[in-house]
């Protein structure tokens, strides 16, 4: 699902609730799963959210990983696992998001909440993360829902289209 | 063991004497237009008043020598000292937790740690006798007092500084205990380092305040030294535990059931 809507208009918050991030009323479930039945870090591990600004605590990037899947790494443009060595503080903005979203998946959500994550990329690596989260969908068909300015993106990417105005969603044709 | 009975006892004469070079620092600090000569004054006048004003309660409550006398003593230096822990900090936790939080590790850090102090080491025929009780209770306080506040001010502007990077980890499906790891290891850190450095150079860059007074009141070195020691555990000890209690209580109040940062429950001041 592709959702766009003005800046401001809660779409990062809606992501932000699914993932139960903040306090929020309703029901979400993934599988027949409850997500009121199971602890938060669990519920949050099976829903992958991809914020539009990544964070890293660790001095390499490699520590962030429990384990890094390397398939993704080198679809993601990284040629070999070298890049685990690479230090964060080195790293530019592009790179930064690939990696947030190497490290995400390599956790294996079962649902992919993406917030903006081709904001910060050359048009070459846009392709290779589209690329990367659609074979992601399909090999573990996962439900994803895609945040993004851009229109023919989510023309690209989503099946449905839902536009975000003062916090109601409406479907786009 | 007593080397001399005939403590020197100082005359108000002689205490003038010691007000005598603070006023005459009070004017040398006028003349050069510091600001500091009407704080310094009054600081000196408070401490003159506050001071004399517990000699003569600690003179009664020593004569009456009564155990709820002594617990009503210790409840009221115990919830200032609690207050004192909430208003030092930069980030409060909102609410009632605020001040719970400071005043129970305070409870833990200095009541209980005097009361297995006196009771288990000292022995006193009374383990409550006034004599011993309250200047323990008072050391152990004033001193644990720096290290909780220290340690709770260091955990919520970590936790405010880094909350980002906090809900980073949630989301990869951290437990708050995992998220919050290096931030708890940080702030016991930051708490606990004052009291070992301070031990480490004890009788080497200078002589603890309580063993000094000792000294002066005619103690031998040897007695003065023993009970410096048994303090001097006894504040390790107090501001270890209580250190350790008021950052993970901040930290079960800083997240909900559902293990989300509530960033909202704390507040600049």
């Amino acid at each position: 699902m592709g959702l766009m809507g003005r800046s401001g208009s809660g779409k990062t918050l809606l992501l932000r609730a699914i993932a139960d991030l903040d306090l929020n009323e309703g029901r979400v479930c993934i599988n027949g799963l409850l997500r009121d039945d199971m602890p938060g870090p669990d519920w949050r591990k099976k829903v992958g959210l991809l914020t539009s600004e990544s964070k890293w605590w660790h001095e390499l990037v490699g520590e962030h990983f429990e384990f890094p899947a390397l398939n993704i790494l080198r679809e993601l443009g990284f040629s070999d696992e070298s890049v685990l060595q690479w230090k964060v503080s080195r790293l530019s903005s592009g790179e930064k998001q690939r990696l947030a979203l190497a490290r995400l998946l390599s956790s294996s959500p079962e649902a992919l909440l993406l917030d903006e994550p081709t904001a910060n990329l050359d048009s070459i690596s846009v392709s290779l993360v589209e690329d990367v989260i659609d074979r992601y969908r399909k090999e573990y068909s996962a439900p994803v829902i895609w945040v993004a300015h851009d229109e023919s993106q989510l023309n690209r990417v989503s099946d449905i289209k839902m536009s975000m105005n003062e916090k109601q969603l409406d479907e786009l044709a | 063991m007593i080397i001399s009975d005939a403590i020197i006892s100082l005359t108000t004469q002689r205490i003038f004497l010691a007000c005598v070079l603070v006023m005459v620092l009070a004017l040398t600090t006028w003349r050069a237009n510091l600001k500091l000569a009407r704080p310094l004054l009054i600081a000196s006048f408070r401490l003159i008043i506050q001071l004399s004003l517990v000699g003569l309660i600690l003179e009664y409550v020593f004569e009456i020598n009564n155990l709820l006398l002594v617990a009503l003593i210790a409840l009221v230096m115990l919830l200032v000292a609690g207050r004192e822990v909430s208003v030092r900090q930069k980030y409060r936790i909102s609410g009632r937790w605020g001040y719970g939080i400071g005043t129970s590790s305070m409870f833990v850090s200095s009541f209980a740690v005097s009361v297995f102090g006196l009771a288990a080491i000292i022995r006193a025929e009374n383990w409550w006798d006034p004599r011993y009780s309250i200047p323990v209770l008072g050391m152990l306080l004033g001193n644990t007092m720096t290290a909780v506040a220290l340690s709770l001010d260091r955990f919520t502007t970590y936790v405010w500084e880094g909350r980002e990077v906090i809900e980073a980890k949630l989301l990869l499906g951290h437990s708050s205990q995992e998220a919050l790891k290096t931030i708890l290891r940080d702030s016991l850190r930051a708490g606990l380092m004052p009291v070992i450095n301070s031990m480490a150079i004890a009788g080497i860059v200078s002589l603890p305040g309580m063993m000094t007074g000792q000294i002066l009141a005619g103690n031998s070195p040897d007695d003065a030294v023993r009970y410096q020691i048994v303090i001097w555990l006894l504040i390790a000890g107090g501001c270890g535990f209580g250190s350790i209690l008021v950052v993970k209580m901040a930290a079960k109040r800083v997240f909900d059931e559902r293990e989300r940062l509530r960033i909202d429950r704390i507040y600049k001041v």
